[in-house]
């Protein structure tokens, strides 16, 4: 019923006239007889508009949308000022290709050499691209480029994002390169596994603040892994860098992390933005498009997509990656967030998120079997006992309104960012007990 | 025009975070951060300004006719963005229990459903987050596939000539050598070269059909049986599935594994490079070999064993796949025919436009696009390709896809898409006409092409030769 075909029967059946032919089908010779499909596919009949959207709107109302979540665990939460949507809605953004065209497309250009630079200030490193998919796959792309021909070996943290580990072990099984899990104690690595690392060892992965929100003993980390001739890649919380130290600060060779908590909706899980910086040295072994500045004909400054010879159009099979997007839209959207919070708000953010995860799991650890399970700090994720059945506790918060820390076995990993003040904290906290029965 | 950086005055912001109501509280010393990060300052309403600045000088859909070949610019309607923008959908946790997020599986499987019927496929898998993610993943299915066997010596893969630079690419990312099939004089592949690059070591062949001049090759089935019967695997890159839609299935060509475009075939918007969704399709024998969500999966789901494994966190470009199955149940069953039917009927149509002009590269019937080659007249008046691409700017429509595929010397490549009208069609024809004109009458001029948008040419060798990647703060 629906479709998006301007063309009226008519002037169809003119444009077949005026090239020859009497039906749509006369189109299609090349295909053999034997595969062309004699009936329409077997799907149902099309919608009208609002059809279509009152049939997604009854799917949508399936789902139960939380107006309380105290779950991060890779996807958080956060506050998404209203610029940031009003701006990445504009059709000229939304609608464009990638910029090929730099006369037509000096906009996206610039938006994405912007982006670039606030990535580079965030993580304290040098060179930024311009994004990929998500954390996870910027987590393999980096481990990715730290391969060189006598140094394949990963070592990547027990204690970074499990979906992550499992993401650079797909990409380790796909190049058959060696892959390494650091053990880890107390909730933190065990640094002692990172001293005498073998000779061929490419690179080790550390995730600040870890899965369980710890800070880990990141610098030194970066040190074995330094003095084993190795690099030092580490994934980031975007966020806690309003106020923690920054990958470059602790001597990280490449930064990724996952850029949805820069003003990206939860989206089940997607569309999110991996966002990756390195060093300068090594700016030409990242994947993806890379925007640069440069001058036009008559001397102004313009910008491009550059350092093309990295990339698959140009190198094909010997090319670093075979990434050939990256996630502009997503990408302006971290830019115009990290706009709108500028430095002061970035560490506003991060102090209130630090600052609730502390009160919150003060106020957990005063009622019986909520106790923390790791002694570390942390940032605004910690992990606690639950002294009831975890899937129980999370249905009878679930149906109470609050979406609670994720269940991992039979703890909870617990997350607050500043969504929640101290009432909303105390209210939760009252829901807890009565759950609990106490 | 001035970066957000030379807007930002020292102090100036917008007000988004209340004051804590929290006890004060430092982080540790260790792990306090020493420098500023340099973001921008300012207003909300200078934020506003410069993005509006910024979106002048960008070209979308919106703006005009976009004929870039092999990328499937058609209009991305605005319904699909109002059902991703559901807050049932849009505040979704990813780690939500299941039984609150029963919707959200219901999207999945009612995708899966259509675009399985539409390709032919079994089982669909949703996490790879762009075609060449796909691509990844499917050629990962192919290896565990031959592992599973023990067929571990097939190593090689074969990709014609006239691919996706991506192709080749993923290859190697799975640790597989690239073996080059040479294109006949139609850009078909040659037979005799695939049966002469056929044995025990091939894990498998990637093909685009139609290819990428255009073309549906009319030897697929004996292709695809070929190196069926010498144990390899077919695989289909979906870059041009939009010219096929409801007419013939892949899965019916005898392929094993599809990958698709959801931003190209199922309308979903570019955003200047992203993100799409290239959710990748399989046979059933494949099906346990298919990546998922390990932490979010449902509960039958968890244990995959054989699993290939995750390729990135979570489900996948949700959100995307809510805007390609409200577009395919708008078209629904005689829309999706249609809808290939008229993609197929424009190119042909324009194609015939222009060729008093320029003559296409393969005379014959194309698919959704078709290519022309500059060769003659750059030899002999010095205009290339790339001269026609930049001189279409100033006629306020964006040029085909330059110099691809590699296999037609100074290519463009032109795809116009269903969703364009005949006025848009004449129009642009029109242009082809002028151009033409020009190269008999001043061909120099063409070089100083274009004249009339935000910048000229720009210095690419010098960007490369001289990266600037970031703005750099005066001291």
């Amino acid at each position: 019923m629906g479709s998006y075909l301007p063309s009226t029967r008519d002037e169809q059946q003119q444009m077949l006239e005026a090239i020859g032919l009497k039906e749509l089908k006369d189109l299609f010779v090349d295909v053999p007889r034997e595969v062309l499909l004699k009936d329409s596919v077997d799907i149902k009949p099309g919608l009208s508009e609002m059809g279509v959207r009152q049939e997604m709107e009854k799917i949508a109302a399936k789902n139960t949308v939380f107006q309380t979540v105290l779950r991060g665990a890779g996807a958080y939460d956060h506050h998404i000022p209203a610029i940031v949507s009003t701006v990445t809605a504009k059709e000229e953004f939304l609608t464009t290709y990638t910029p090929y065209q730099a006369e037509i497309s000096q906009g996206v250009l610039q938006s994405i050499f912007e982006y670039q630079t606030m990535i580079c200030e965030l993580t304290g490193m040098d060179v930024s691209n311009a994004s990929v998919y998500d954390g996870a796959s910027a987590a393999a792309e980096a481990v990715m480029m730290t391969q060189t021909r006598s140094r394949e070996r990963v070592y990547v943290a027990s204690t970074a994002h499990p979906e992550v580990i499992e993401t650079i072990r797909t990409y380790c099984w796909g190049r058959e390169v060696p892959f390494e899990l650091i053990p880890q104690k107390d909730g933190l690595l065990d640094l002692s596994a990172l001293e005498n690392l073998p000779g061929d060892t490419a690179c080790v992965y550390v995730q600040q603040p870890n899965f369980y929100g710890l800070f880990e003993q990141a610098e030194q980390a970066a040190n074995l892994a330094h003095q084993a001739g190795a690099k030092a890649v580490m994934g980031v919380y975007p966020i806690s860098l309003g106020i923690c130290a920054s990958p470059g600060e602790l001597g990280y060779d490449i930064a990724v992390g996952e850029g949805q908590p820069l003003g990206i909706p939860m989206s089940w899980g997607g569309p999110y933005l991996g966002f990756m910086a390195a060093r300068k040295d090594m700016m030409r072994m990242l994947p993806g498009r890379i925007a640069g500045e440069t001058k036009d004909k008559q001397g102004r400054r313009a910008y491009v997509l550059t350092l093309q010879a990295r990339e698959q159009h140009i190198r094909r099979e010997k090319a670093s990656s075979n990434v050939c997007t990256n996630q502009a839209l997503c990408a302006m959207t971290a830019a115009v967030y990290m706009a709108a919070m500028g430095p002061q708000g970035m560490a506003e953010v991060a102090q209130l998120c630090y600052e609730g995860a502390h009160y919150f799991a003060d106020e957990l650890g005063k009622l019986k079997g909520f106790g923390r399970v790791h002694t570390a700090d942390f940032f605004n994720e910690f992990l606690t006992h639950c002294p009831m059945d975890v899937r129980q506790f999370e249905a009878e918060m679930a149906r109470r309104g609050i979406l609670c820390g994720l269940t991992v076995d039979d703890k909870l990993l617990w997350c607050v960012t500043e969504k929640m003040d101290k009432q909303a904290i105390d209210e939760v906290i009252a829901v807890i007990r009565e759950v609990s029965g106490q | 025009m001035k970066l957000i950086f030379e807007r930002s005055v020292a102090g100036r912001r917008t007000f988004q975070m209340p004051q804590s109501t929290f006890p004060k509280r430092e982080l540790p010393k260790a792990v306090q951060r020493k420098e500023r990060p340099r973001l921008p300052e300012m207003s909300e309403v200078a934020i506003s300004r410069h993005y509006t600045k910024l979106a002048k000088q960008a070209f979308g859909v919106n703006s005009g006719f976009y004929p870039l070949g092999s990328c499937t610019m058609k209009y991305n309607p605005r319904i699909n963005e109002v059902v991703a923008g559901l807050p049932g959908f849009a505040r979704m946790h990813p780690l939500q229990p299941v039984d609150t997020a029963r919707g959200c599986h219901e999207v999945l499987d009612r995708a899966r459903e259509v675009l399985c019927e539409i390709t032919g496929m079994d089982d669909m898998t949703f996490q790879p987050a762009a075609g060449a993610h796909g691509e990844y993943v499917g050629l990962l299915l192919m290896k565990k596939y031959h592992e599973k066997r023990g067929d571990t010596q097939r190593t090689r893969v074969l990709i014609p000539d006239s691919a996706h630079g991506t192709n080749p690419a993923s290859a190697a990312m799975v640790g597989f050598t690239v073996t080059h099939l040479p294109s006949d004089d139609q850009g078909c592949v040659d037979l005799d070269a695939l049966k002469a690059n056929l044995d025990d070591t091939v894990a498998g062949l990637m093909l685009t059909n139609p290819n990428t001049v255009g073309i549906f090759d009319p030897n697929i089935l004996e292709i695809t049986r070929l190196v069926h019967e010498s144990g390899g695997l077919n695989y289909y890159d979906g870059a041009n599935l939009n010219a096929i839609m409801g007419w013939v299935r892949p899965g019916d060509m005898g392929f094993d594994i599809v990958h698709l475009n959801l931003h190209k075939t199922f309308s979903t918007p570019h955003g200047g490079g992203g993100p799409g969704a290239g959710p990748v399709g399989c046979k059933e024998f494949l099906s346990p070999f298919l990546p998922h969500s390990h932490m979010g999966a449902r509960l039958a789901e968890v244990d995959t064993g054989d699993s290939v494994g995750q390729v990135r966190a979570f489900h996948g470009n949700f959100l995307v796949v809510a805007r390609a199955l409200t577009y395919a149940l708008t078209l629904g069953r005689e829309g999706v025919a249609q809808t290939s039917g008229m993609a197929v009927l424009n190119a042909n149509y324009l194609m015939r436009k222009i060729e008093p002009y320029f003559p296409p590269y393969y005379n014959r019937i194309c698919m959704h696009e078709f290519v022309l080659s500059l060769d003659k007249v750059k030899r002999s008046t010095g205009v290339g390709a790339l001269d026609v691409a930049k001189c279409l700017l100033d006629y306020g429509m964006h040029p085909p896809t330059m110099y691809f595929p590699l296999i037609v010397p100074e290519a463009l490549m032109v795809e116009p898409t269903e969703t364009e009208n005949r006025e848009t069609l004449d129009e642009a024809a029109e242009a082809f006409a002028q151009i033409h004109q020009m190269i008999q009458d001043k061909p120099d001029s063409l070089h100083d092409c274009p004249t009339t948008t935000p910048i000229g040419r720009p210095d690419e060798v010098g960007a490369a030769r001289n990266p600037i990647v970031r703005y750099s703060f005066p001291e």
